[in-house]
């Protein structure tokens, strides 16, 4: 029994390669609590739960590409499949008609299926994912522009239901269900990656796709898995996007896949693959999203200057993974 | 030398199918527009829709080219769209502030290469992957160009500055100029010397090189700061044809484009072998588009769906993988005839 209950809490107990995360939920706190120092209503928690609200979205997206990138992928089509998704949403309830939920269902079925189909490409042609996934970007985006060039607004009975309401929690604070929906999706993914047959072949074939062919892991099956999971998670994210901004517009959410990326990155996952946490790439979102609430609260400055901020803390986090690793292994690379 | 042969080595070539794409464009731009390939001479200089072709895409050329050096090494520069912006937001902000030409461009492009060397050092001596390296500018680097023009767009009214990428100079655009200028010292100082020999060894595996006795790392600093350089340029160009800088828009997404055309040229990402030829046409092939989109009348909305159509089709076809399993079917029909006879076949 004990032996059962360590081996299940084995991921939890923490070692140097837990290091990169524990950093930037470190890093997050310092954020947090340098803001509720220097401004007032700051240290709320409805100002934390705020951060959950406001990018529900961008946390499942960089959810789905920490599947890609812990395989050694990358997938620039994220931020065009969640502005598809979202018009998808407005263009099926709005002009078509349709009931809410079967087309948000379509609209996961959908975005599923086209990340399997650039997964499909890169494994079965050879195609590198930069360049499938770039034309996967244009195709989507295209086909958003195509759609319809305007904003179109959601005013349906089920989309506004959901988004005008909250969970109420205690002290008067609430959760909006687009953040619900993400925790759970932080969970389900967690779970998947931590103790499923799946989560293992992810880890194995960023690991070395070789060895996990020789292993007689699926590698090609896996491969085209992750593609089609960053898939739904776009589309989920599209569709918490449009319950967020009640509309589709087909320049939303313009260069999210660099904002996943870097979220993912800050977290703690190695873009070569093999190595990195789910949860990571939550906190990279909320420290993205922190940075920006500060910005906002200073007032004062400028959209840039949280660009060059995103630079600056891009920098020291792979100046301090490379630190890490480097050290791991006396070998240096070129 | 029989024709079966000499189309089988036609086809074999690694520049048949971008030229074949590019011809096939041009072909169809003839049936859309019929005067397409006309060019004619207004008041000394040189028009048309081919000109208008090479003039609008000298700045994609440009930064492929550089694109192209970098690749080759096994790396990718994502920041060049934010170099292009920097560059361009600080010649115009010199220029409004009053300062000569050469201020203004020396520190543009002295800029741009140092933006080179900041991403060519992170790659060398931190170790960092160069996808990620240059993510850093390319996020940081837009900010910084805004952080320049304040936000705003600035505009300027300098005739000498609108040369670089607006202006004629012997019939010709200066920008077309420039760019084949830029293109041939290229080709001649790797083709000619045994840059090109080194830059592969580097990109087809650093660390032997290494040990071979190249400096690896130098050259890859080197092939970063070319690519600063070029981009730096083609910032130049783009600021000066409209007389203005924008930091937020100038050179959106054309480290893309760039790499794009690099990859449609049959210069493989994972490094190691490249055709400056291949960019060329790439970037040729991506420019083409846009106008064959613009004067076919198709909606520009459209353009992305059909880039998005483009670049698969040319990608599966130069895909060996896709290749094989179409040959494969080919040669499998006529299935070799079983010998009736075995001993007889031995004997023979």
């Amino acid at each position: 029994m004990t032996a059962f209950v360590l081996r299940r809490a084995a991921p939890f107990a923490l070692g140097r390669r837990h290091v990169p995360v524990l950093v930037t939920l470190g890093l997050f706190v310092l954020a947090f609590a340098i803001g509720a120092v220097r401004y007032e209503n700051f240290g709320s928690a409805q100002v934390f739960l705020d951060l959950f609200i406001d990018n529900a979205f961008l946390i499942v997206v960089a959810l789905g590409m920490t599947f890609v990138i812990l395989t050694g992928g990358i997938d620039l089509s994220v931020g065009s499949v969640v502005a598809l998704s979202g018009m998808l949403c407005a263009i099926g309830t709005m002009k078509l008609g349709l009931p809410a939920p079967l087309v948000i269902a379509g609209v996961l079925v959908i975005g599923t299926l086209f990340g399997a189909g650039m997964g499909y490409v890169i494994h079965a042609f050879q195609v590198q994912p930069f360049i499938a996934t770039l034309a996967g970007m244009f195709l989507a985006r295209g086909i958003c522009l195509t759609l319809s060039e305007n904003q179109i607004s959601i005013d349906d009975g089920f989309f506004d239901a959901v988004a005008l309401n909250s969970l109420p929690l205690p002290g008067e604070n609430r959760l909006s269900w687009g953040a619900v929906v993400s925790l759970v999706a932080v969970a389900v993914v967690v779970y998947v990656l931590q103790w499923t047959r799946t989560g293992r072949n992810v880890y194995a074939v960023g690991g070395s796709e070789q060895s996990a062919v020789l292993m007689g892991l699926p590698a090609a099956r896996t491969k085209i898995q992750v593609y089609a999971i960053s898939g739904f998670c776009s589309a989920l994210g599209g569709v918490l996007f449009a319950l967020y901004t009640l509309s589709g517009d087909p320049t939303h959410a313009l260069g999210m896949e660099l904002d996943a990326i870097a979220a993912v990155v800050i977290g703690g996952t190695v873009l070569t693959g093999g190595s990195g946490y789910a949860i990571g790439s939550v906190l990279g979102v909320l420290v993205l999203g922190v940075i920006k609430t500060i910005l906002s609260f200073e007032g004062t400055l400028s959209s840039w200057w949280t660009r060059i901020a995103i630079g600056v803390l891009l920098f020291g986090f792979i100046a301090l993974q490379r630190l890490i690793a480097s050290r791991r292994k006396a070998t240096t690379p070129v | 030398m029989n024709t079966a042969s000499l189309a089988k080595r036609l086809i074999g070539h690694a520049l048949f199918w971008p030229v074949t794409v590019l011809v096939v464009m041009l072909l169809a731009n003839i049936v859309f527009t019929p005067g397409f390939l006309d060019i004619r001479i207004e008041q000394g200089h040189l028009y048309g829709s081919l000109i208008d072709i090479l003039l609008f895409g000298a700045p994609l050329i440009l930064v492929a080219i550089g694109m192209t050096m970098v690749i080759a090494t096994g790396g990718i520069d994502l920041s060049v769209g934010a170099t292009v912006a920097i560059s361009g937001a600080l010649a115009c902000d010199l220029i409004s502030k009053g300062h000569g030409l050469p201020v203004a461009i020396g520190t543009a492009v002295g800029v741009s290469v140092l933006l080179g060397l900041w991403n060519g050092l992170l790659v060398t001596r931190l170790g960092i992957q160069p996808i990620i390296a240059t993510l850093i500018l390319m996020v940081a680097g837009r900010g910084i160009a805004q952080l320049i023009t304040g936000g705003q767009i600035i505009t300027i009214n300098d005739q000498g500055y609108k040369l670089i990428g607006g202006g004629y100079w012997l019939g010709l655009p200066f920008a077309i100029i420039l760019v084949a200028v830029a293109l041939a010292v290229t080709a001649v100082l790797t083709r000619r010397t045994a840059l090109a020999l080194l830059i592969e060894a580097v990109g087809g595996n650093a660390e032997a090189a290494r040990l071979t006795g190249i400096r690896s790392r130098g050259l890859i600093v080197l092939a970063y700061v070319f690519c600063g350089l070029c981009a730096g340029v083609a910032g130049l160009m783009i600021s000066s044809n409209t007389l203005s800088a924008d930091g937020n828009n100038a050179g959106l997404w054309i480290e893309l484009d760039a790499i794009l055309a690099v990859v449609l040229g049959g210069t493989a990402l994972t490094g190691g072998r490249f055709s400056l030829a291949g960019t060329v046409l790439g970037a040729l092939i991506i420019q083409t588009l846009d106008t064959t989109i613009y004067t076919a009348g198709i909606p520009p909305r459209t353009t992305l769906v059909f880039s998005a159509a483009v670049v698969t089709i040319v990608c599966l076809i130069q895909s060996p993988a896709f290749r094989a399993r179409f040959s494969r079917k080919k040669r499998r029909r006529p299935a070799p005839p079983v010998p009736t006879n075995p001993q007889q076949e031995v004997a023979a």
